[in-house]
């Protein structure tokens, strides 16, 4: 049902309402928005995961904490009472309150921005360690994908295309390979065939995030060792991912040739070059575009093993670390930030379907998945 | 020309309980790689709960065979205490197939109970349940996975299962949902509804039958979810399993430095090529059965 300036004009002459009944519909239409519900979304699943994250620290037996504090009093330098303060302190946790109100104050501490501080490296807020090395996995994750997707989304288009000819086998069998291969094990391969058999890729002097001699800025020498060190991880993500892309792309796009405006485009005689790109291609992609973020998620778990193979400074080699010194505040901030980094490209998929889809936007909240 | 062919064709077909499953050997052998995938899928349950039925563990390695190339005696090499490695693949698959079949069962019957419930109750248990689907399919599972494991540090394999399938159902659960709410509105669940027969009835026994092609391809497909990620956290040292599994196989090599150690090569690439052939298996199966499920495929 649309309704006109007109038909609104008419309907409020014969029901006026309050300035403030108005304003309150006013805003409730901007929350069938799909963009404004897409945020909705993303706050809700970070207030969540969050959330049942903290319950799982705190009520679980032999929780981190009470683990703290038992490591705190063994060696009979401290008390009860002060190792109970000095592990509450590293958690930004008052232990002396009810679990409600313990749990109010993580989430406003949170809200802050306050992580609390590691349990290992004293004194330094696990916020700042996370954000040391976040830049470097969301490098490298998002070239990886980026270029993957770019990629694959073109070779699926391409298969399509040549439906049933040899390059299409080839892609699509391909494909179904590379994707069954465990990111991790994309990885483990690299290191094992072309870094130690047949010494083709210098794998010690690519550990790192950046070589120990160069002043980081915006040199190109810089900028460069950075490329270098990154590229074995981006490899591994662009790997990982374009069969996905290339499988997906390819049955999309076969979908939408049968389609009847893509009859209609060619009836018109319109060139295969614009139906092939503004019509097919555009379509075909759309589905696409919100599988993004779910991939990302997976090239950030797989991340974890990738960088601890190539000795990569990111989350995942510094998630590890965490894991071996049992520096439980750290592997909630980390779990935290990258629930976060996750969600917020979930968001921007979103909002880049809406922009996409003309249909969504438009009709004001037509769920289109 | 159509009577004639029809008479042939029931001549042809089996009657009783394997009538469907004929039929369905016979689509998959028209698809050369899915029908690869299912002898490799047969190949590995076989490897994992048959062959060590014959083949004796080794226990004790010769610690002057360590890190030997392949040979004729060992056909994989030796690790690092000297035992043979083919010997430990042909034990290594049980665990993870254990884990991969009960995970991929748990997940199958959380998301088809709560996909179908929640289409069929609606209202605020379908927002509930659909927010938190998605909510789960959000939040990257591996780093969940992790951070649980390294907290509650899972000891058995159920544990493990259960910790696997609690995150898992969502995506075939918003699946079962979408086709549940079709389903609903065709005829015969209309009719067992005005007979009032329950809600339960008409899941179970009207609803879930017609989704069994949905069931089986993410039953595979909870497999394959469940080997990535069990392997992951076993190769982390975060399940502190014991015994022998391909996974636990590449735990010790990483551990030992067998890794980056040149004549270990086929030690750590043996346990590596079974996981990856064992999923590749299960991939190319399932994509054969999307292919023979969907009509609107199978016609083209």
């Amino acid at each position: 049902m649309t309704t006109t300036p007109a038909d609104a004009k008419l309907v409020a002459q014969q029901f006026p309402m309050s300035p403030r009944a108005s304003r309150a519909r006013n805003i409730l239409g901007h929350w069938r928005h799909p963009v404004a519900q897409a945020i909705v979304k993303a706050l809700v699943t970070v207030f969540v995961t969050v959330s049942i994250t903290f319950f799982l620290i705190r009520l679980m037996p032999g929780n981190p904490i009470d683990i703290k504090i038992d490591e705190l009093t063994k060696d009979g330098t401290l008390s009860y009472a002060e190792a109970r303060a000095q592990a509450a302190s590293l958690y930004s946790i008052d232990l002396e309150q009810p679990i409600p109100l313990q749990y109010l104050s993580f989430i406003t501490h949170l809200a802050r921005g306050d992580l609390g501080y590691s349990f290992v490296s004293q004194g330094t807020p696990v916020t700042s360690i996370v954000l040391a090395v976040l830049p470097w996995t969301l490098l490298t994750v998002g070239t990886g994908l980026l270029l993957s997707f770019t990629v694959g989304v073109f070779l699926g288009l391409f298969a399509a295309y040549h439906r049933n000819k040899p390059i299409d086998h080839i892609l699509s069998i391909g494909g179904s390979v590379i994707s069954s291969v465990p990111n991790y094990f994309i990885a483990l391969l690299i290191i094992l065939v072309f870094g130690l058999q047949l010494r083709l890729i210098p794998i010690t002097q690519m550990r790192g995030a950046y070589s120990s001699g160069i002043q980081p800025g915006f040199t190109p020498e810089f900028v460069g060792d950075v490329l270098f060190h990154a590229a074995l991880p981006i490899t591994v993500f662009f790997l990982s991912t374009i069969g996905h892309w290339i499988l997906g792309m390819k049955s999309a796009t076969v979908n939408a040739l049968e389609e009847d405006y893509v009859n209609a485009a060619r009836a018109r005689g319109l060139s295969d070059g614009r139906i092939m790109t503004a019509y097919v291609g555009r379509n075909a992609v759309l589905p696409l575009v919100t599988q993004l973020a779910i991939t990302a998620a997976y090239a950030i778990g797989g991340s974890i093993l990738i960088e601890q193979y190539f000795v990569y400074q990111g989350v995942g080699l510094r998630l590890q670390a965490a894991i071996l010194q049992r520096d439980y505040p750290v592997m909630e901030g980390i779990f935290v930030i990258v629930t976060i980094s996750v969600v917020l490209a979930n968001l921007l998929a979103d909002v880049l379907y809406t922009k996409l889809d003309p249909r969504i936007g438009r009709a004001g909240g037509a769920s289109g998945r | 020309m159509t009577t004639a062919t029809v008479p042939e064709r029931r001549q042809r077909s089996v009657p009783g309980p394997f009538a469907g499953v004929i039929e369905f050997l016979r689509l998959l052998s028209q698809r050369p790689s899915g029908l690869i995938g299912f002898i490799g899928i047969v190949f590995f349950l076989l490897l994992a709960f048959v062959v060590p039925i014959f083949v004796p563990a080794q226990e004790q390695g010769n610690t002057n065979e360590i890190y030997q190339t392949p040979s004729v005696q060992h056909f994989l090499g030796t690790d690092n205490s000297g035992r043979d490695v083919l010997n430990q693949i042909v034990q290594g698959g049980r665990d993870i197939l254990t884990v991969a079949i009960v995970t991929a069962g748990i997940t199958t019957l959380i998301a088809m109970t709560l996909g179908s419930l929640s289409a069929v109750i609606g209202g605020k248990v379908d927002a509930l349940l659909v927010g938190l689907a998605d909510i789960l399919l959000t939040v990257p599972h591996l780093i969940i996975l992790i951070v649980i494991s390294a907290l509650a540090r899972p000891t058995s394999f159920l544990a493990l299962a259960l910790v696997l399938s609690a995150l898992g159902w969502a995506g075939l659960m918003r699946q079962v949902r979408a086709q549940v709410l079709t389903l609903k509105e065709r005829d015969y669940v209309e009719a067992a509804r005005s007979l009032d027969l329950g809600i339960f009835h008409i899941v179970f026994r009207e609803i879930l039958p017609n989704m069994r092609s949905y069931i089986v391809i993410h039953f595979v497909q909870g497999m394959t979810g469940a080997i990535y990620a069990q392997v992951a956290l076993i190769v982390l040292g975060l399940v502190p399993f014991s015994g022998k599994n391909w996974a636990l196989m590449l735990y010790f090599a990483n551990s030992q430095g067998a890794f980056y150690f040149r004549d270990a090569f086929w030690f750590v690439f043996s346990p590596i090529l079974a996981i990856i052939l064992l999923q590749l298996s299960l991939v190319l199966f399932v994509n054969a059965l999307e292919d023979i499920f969907n009509p609107r495929l199978r016609s083209s």
